[in-house]
């Protein structure tokens, strides 16, 4: 199988990618063939049914998983070549991910949450207050530090896990299903953080956003660009005419 | 991840299940406490044993006698067995120069000499005839006179004396009083004493030896009938002593070393040069030096010096030697079974960790999410072994030490019941302080391999899924 050479304005080229598993004698055929491009700085939405293969599409994006075919580059770079170690570094340094679920610490306040991908970059001590208290502030959430999860509505419990995806300031946030567990005004809060962290207004550098997402009025307003999936396949692929920073 | 963090997050997650990870720290912590408790004991009756054979003065101590081709008989050791070592170099007599030079060997505490003599033993106007023999002012703290009534020499040259049990018991049978009652009493001591040949004027040199004996003319002395009064200051049974592994040979009347050489008397040894006329090698010689070394470790060296010098030497140093090897299979045999129980515990931290990967299966996936290797999450779960291993070690040790302190406590109360000296049979030295604790350490990080791989092959996927 040949594979394209990735472009260096990429932020995720997915070519013909292939994930198929094995349950019994059947194959589950999770991803069949995916080609896509997402330019840096887009706002991708990624819709379809329940098992159309969207969230093992952002799995194979964020090195938790890996290709049974076909290659994805994020940033140019191959990540079914890189060791252990390099995939680790992939998903702590150049991606940021939020769940539907939030994923947060229970038994660690809002502030150990957000600094927990510090500590695994191992970031100086001395510099993780100043970072975490930044990434909060990016989320409205500087007051709320102390508190632990189980005292956070959901929607600040998603800033939190927004925060704890930025920290590291990755230059890719995946996102799946992140307004599913929130109700429709704080989901709609949500989408307005991550379009705010894609085309940041105080200069900042943009993020590139690829989102699952099954509600597409959201994905109509706030993003660039949605693919439907069905069936481990692109079904459409529509761009919207809304400004790329890039 | 840096240690701190490691050690950080360890901390936090054993908090987490405080009940649960302190049961299995205890388990350790017995563990550990059964080896240390079984060490401890081990270490205790070989530094027992230690120190009994050292008071006894048989372990560090060396016999010298004159080379075979000296006395020219064979040089034998203590029943035949070990054999001495032979010097390489042409021998010498053992004599007061001699003497000296051994002084002088590295590690040497002193040097005497066991002189022995028959003395009549007078209280009142009867006596008994029994063997006297000198005692150095080392032997105070010998396990031979343990148990003794009264009191050591107060001087190295006091007229004073030790009775032996039985010669006590005979002697105030006389005066129809009991042994303890002749503390402090002075009796009579008659030996054999020399008494040198008065110098012979030069004119009357020629008729001077025509009045003494050929022998009497070689050997320069005359022997008389003397006398000398002494106090009793101890009552030994010396025959109980010696059943106990002490080094007191059997003899009814112990004195001063310093008083006895000043005494002049005759030994056995004289009688036997008078009789095969080989006074040659006179001058203030000695059969026998008993050489003290400052430590047991150091008796070859000693030997070593001695042999080169011209005399034959002798010591039990082997049977030491293999006491110790006795002693090493002992201990392995306690650690061995100190060590089961700490096997046991090693099943519990297994389980704690494999439970506790059940239970954070979603947070390992959180984890991996947000950039932590397989290296990391199984650095993660060896922490928390780590942990759990060091404070149950600590925590063993320090049972270990208290499980010591009431066994030493009821063997001292047993001990005094059966009128036993106490002693104490329990040491907890530092290096089996500080082993108990690192063996801890070290099963722990063993029983954490499979946990923390387990957790680290986790597939991130399926374990964010996992509710």
């Amino acid at each position: 199988m040949t594979q394209n050479p990735p472009t260096s304005d990429l932020a995720i080229h997915a070519d013909r990618l292939v994930r198929h598993y094995k349950m019994g004698d059947a194959v589950i055929r999770a991803v069949d063939g995916v080609s896509l491009e997402v330019p840096q700085g887009q706002f991708l939405a990624l819709l379809g049914a329940s098992g159309s293969g969207k969230s093992s599409l952002m799995n194979l994006f964020a090195g938790l998983d890996h290709a049974t075919g076909g290659a994805v580059f994020v940033l140019g770079k191959d990540l079914g070549k890189m060791n252990g170690a390099e995939i680790s570094r992939h998903r702590n340094q150049t991606i940021g991910m939020v769940f539907q679920s939030f994923n947060l610490l229970p038994r660690m306040n809002v502030m150990e949450n957000i600094e927990l991908p510090l500590r695994l970059a191992e970031v100086p001590r001395s510099e993780r207050p100043a970072r975490v208290r930044q990434a909060a502030e990016r989320v409205g959430l500087t007051a709320r530090l102390s508190h632990r999860p189980g005292e956070l509505s959901g929607g600040e419990q998603q800033r939190v896990a927004i925060a704890r995806a930025l920290v590291n300031r990755p230059r890719i946030l995946l996102a799946d299903e992140p307004t599913g567990n929130l109700d429709s005004r704080t989901g709609q809060e949500i989408l307005a953080l991550i379009t705010a962290i894609n085309c940041p207004a105080d200069g900042q550098p943009p993020t590139t956003v690829v989102m699952v997402t099954h509600e597409r009025a959201l994905a109509e307003r706030y993003a660039h660009r949605m693919i439907t999936l069905a069936d481990g396949r692109l079904a459409s692929d529509e761009r919207q005419m809304k400004e790329v920073t890039s | 991840m840096t240690v701190g963090d490691l050690a950080e997050l360890a901390a936090r997650n054993l908090r987490e299940a405080v009940l649960r990870n302190s049961l299995t720290t205890m388990g350790i912590a017995v563990g550990v406490a059964s080896l240390v408790a079984m060490l401890s004991l081990g270490v205790g009756l070989q530094n027992l044993v230690n120190r009994r054979l050292e008071r006894s003065g048989l372990f560090d101590s060396v016999l010298v006698r004159p080379s075979p081709q000296i006395t020219g008989r064979p040089a034998d050791g203590f029943g035949g067995n070990p054999q001495p070592q032979t010097p390489a170099v042409p021998p010498r007599p053992l004599d007061v120069a001699a003497r000296r030079n051994l002084e002088q060997i590295a590690h040497v505490v002193e040097v005497y000499p066991d002189l022995r003599f028959t003395a009549d033993v007078r209280f009142g106007d009867q006596g008994r005839i029994t063997q006297a023999v000198s005692l150095p002012s080392s032997a105070a703290g010998s396990d031979s006179l343990e148990g003794m009534q009264g009191h050591f020499f107060s001087a190295p040259d006091a007229h004073e004396m030790i009775l032996q049990l039985d010669l006590a018991t005979e002697l105030a049978g006389l005066g129809h009083l009991q042994p303890q009652d002749l503390l402090g009493k002075n009796l009579t001591l008659r030996y054999a004493g020399r008494q040198p040949l008065p110098p012979s004027p030069p004119g009357a040199a020629k008729n001077a030896e025509d009045s003494l004996s050929p022998d009497e003319a070689a050997l320069g002395f005359s022997i008389v009938s003397a006398e000398i009064p002494l106090r009793v200051v101890g009552i030994v049974d010396a025959e109980a002593n010696q059943s106990a592994g002490g080094g007191l040979r059997r003899s009814g009347v112990y004195m001063p070393l310093d008083l006895v050489e000043k005494l002049g008397i005759v030994e056995g040894r004289d009688m036997g040069e008078v009789v095969t006329n080989s006074a040659a090698g006179r001058g203030g010689g000695y059969s026998n030096l008993t050489v003290r070394v400052d430590s047991p470790a150091n008796i070859p060296i000693v030997e070593a010096a001695i042999t080169q010098m011209g005399f034959a030497a002798f010591s039990l140093l082997d049977v030491t030697t293999r006491l110790r090897e006795v002693f090493a299979i002992l201990d392995m045999l306690l650690g061995m079974f100190g060590s089961l129980a700490l096997a046991v515990a090693s099943l519990g931290i297994i389980n704690t960790l494999v439970m506790a990967i059940l239970e954070r299966r979603r947070e390992i996936g959180v984890f991996k999410a947000l950039g932590a290797s397989d290296r990391d999450v199984r650095q993660l779960f060896f922490a928390e072994a780590g942990v759990m291993g060091l404070a149950g070690g600590a925590a063993g040790v320090a049972l270990g030490w208290a499980i010591g302190r009431v066994i030493q406590f009821v063997a001292q109360i047993y001990l005094r019941r059966q009128s036993i000296p106490v002693e104490n049979v329990w040491t907890v030295p530092w290096w089996l302080a500080v082993g108990g604790i690192a063996f801890a350490l070290v099963v722990s990080l063993i029983a954490g391999i499979y946990p923390a791989s387990r957790a680290a092959q986790l597939d991130p996927v399926e374990a964010l899924r996992y509710e």
